[in-house]
């Protein structure tokens, strides 16, 4: 019974998302809106701003390093909460 | 064998000699990810996929006899540490938090960035490695037995 | 109709691993099994963005050759979607292996009628 549901809603939201597909921007093309004026200011400057060849770990690292200061929070927190779940209480 | 290691001597010697290999490897992808493909989080992972190879082949005994669980709780709250470390470096100089280029160093504007990231990428890629062995090793133990097991 | 078709496949094949990840997300009743089918979910995803970053004829964004680099910034950010699709992975494995011990067994109607 759940199966022959969900099947059915999938190929709802399949049609769905395969028309909307239509409306995005084409594959691999120059003048996608996504290349705008950051991607020009990252690939022009990141040199001569911060002295590293590689521009995503620049990004990560000097120009949005506290996302990655919130990324390395989650990594650590993931670390507790397993030393939380497998802790071993001494019956008494 | 209690502790469900393997025994095949192929396997013991091939293992022996490349895991050094994959741990200078590691190294290299968190060290060179300036240049490179790479960074903190690929080189923590390597690293500790290292580990876990030792654990495989080795059981769980001689892994715990090496890496003692203090040592990794605190190589995962040094790697948070050193990252916070040199935010609040760099507010202590005058400057925003995480502003790199305000330390006095002897060095000119963009070289100050470039050490500061380094630093950052070896903090992160130790807290990544020891959040996989943690991981790694509450998995396979065994939560019946006593001892170094446990 | 076919030449667009051509040009957009990458959204397809995204969204094909997206309804595949959400089926079983649904209807499978093993707990590991609803797990895997979130990473898959989760791949489809990662998939759509970064392949929406790639411009043809140029190389990888490392400051090295003449040619253009592609756009550097959807790497980055689902570079941090993988570390927190690793965690919580990890987090909902470790939940399962608690589970079982309780329980005695990982199949959803076998505890459902064990817990009413």
């Amino acid at each position: 019974m759940i199966r022959i549901y969900s099947i059915i809603s999938l190929i709802l939201i399949g049609m769905i998302f395969i028309y909307v597909a239509d409306e995005m921007p084409a594959f691999g093309s120059p003048d996608n809106p996504i290349n705008n004026r950051v991607y020009d200011r990252y690939t022009e400057r990141s040199f001569e701003e911060t002295g590293v060849p590689n521009i995503v770990t620049a990004i990560l690292a000097d120009y949005r390093g506290y996302d990655t200061l919130g990324e390395t929070t989650v990594i650590f927190t993931a670390g507790m909460s397993l030393m939380l779940l497998f802790s071993r209480w001494k019956n008494g | 064998m209690a502790n469900g290691e393997i025994t095949s001597i192929v396997i013991r010697t091939v293992s022996r000699i490349i895991i050094p290999f994959i741990q200078i490897f590691g190294l290299y992808t968190i060290i060179h990810g300036e240049a490179s493909p790479g960074g903190g989080f690929q080189g923590g992972v390597i690293l500790g996929t290292s580990i876990i190879l030792l654990t495989i082949v080795f059981g769980l005994e001689e892994a715990k006899r090496r890496i003692p669980r203090g040592l990794i709780l605190v190589f995962m709250s040094l790697g948070l540490l050193i990252y916070s470390g040199i935010g609040l470096l760099d507010m202590l100089f005058g400057g925003k938090y995480l502003e790199y280029t305000r330390l006095p160093l002897p060095l000119s504007g963009h070289e100050i960035s470039a050490l500061s990231i380094l630093c950052v990428e070896i903090g992160i890629g130790i807290t990544v490695m020891s959040v996989i062995i943690l991981l790694f090793f509450y998995s396979v133990r065994d939560e019946d037995a006593h001892g170094i097991n446990a | 109709m076919l030449m667009e078709l051509m040009l957009r496949y990458n959204y397809w094949i995204s969204v094909v691993l997206m309804l595949i990840g959400f089926y079983t997300m649904i209807s499978k009743k093993n707990f590991i099994k609803k797990i895997i089918g979130m990473n898959i979910f989760q791949t489809a995803i990662f998939l759509l963005y970064i392949s929406m970053a790639d411009i043809e004829g140029r190389s990888a964004p490392i400051i090295i050759s003449e040619t253009g680099y592609v756009n550097p910034l959807p790497h980055v950010l689902i570079l941090t979607a993988i570390v927190v699709s690793v965690s919580t992975t990890a987090v909902a494995l470790s939940l399962i292996m608690k589970i079982y011990k309780e329980y005695g067994s990982i199949e959803e109607d076998k505890i459902l009628e064990v817990h009413s």
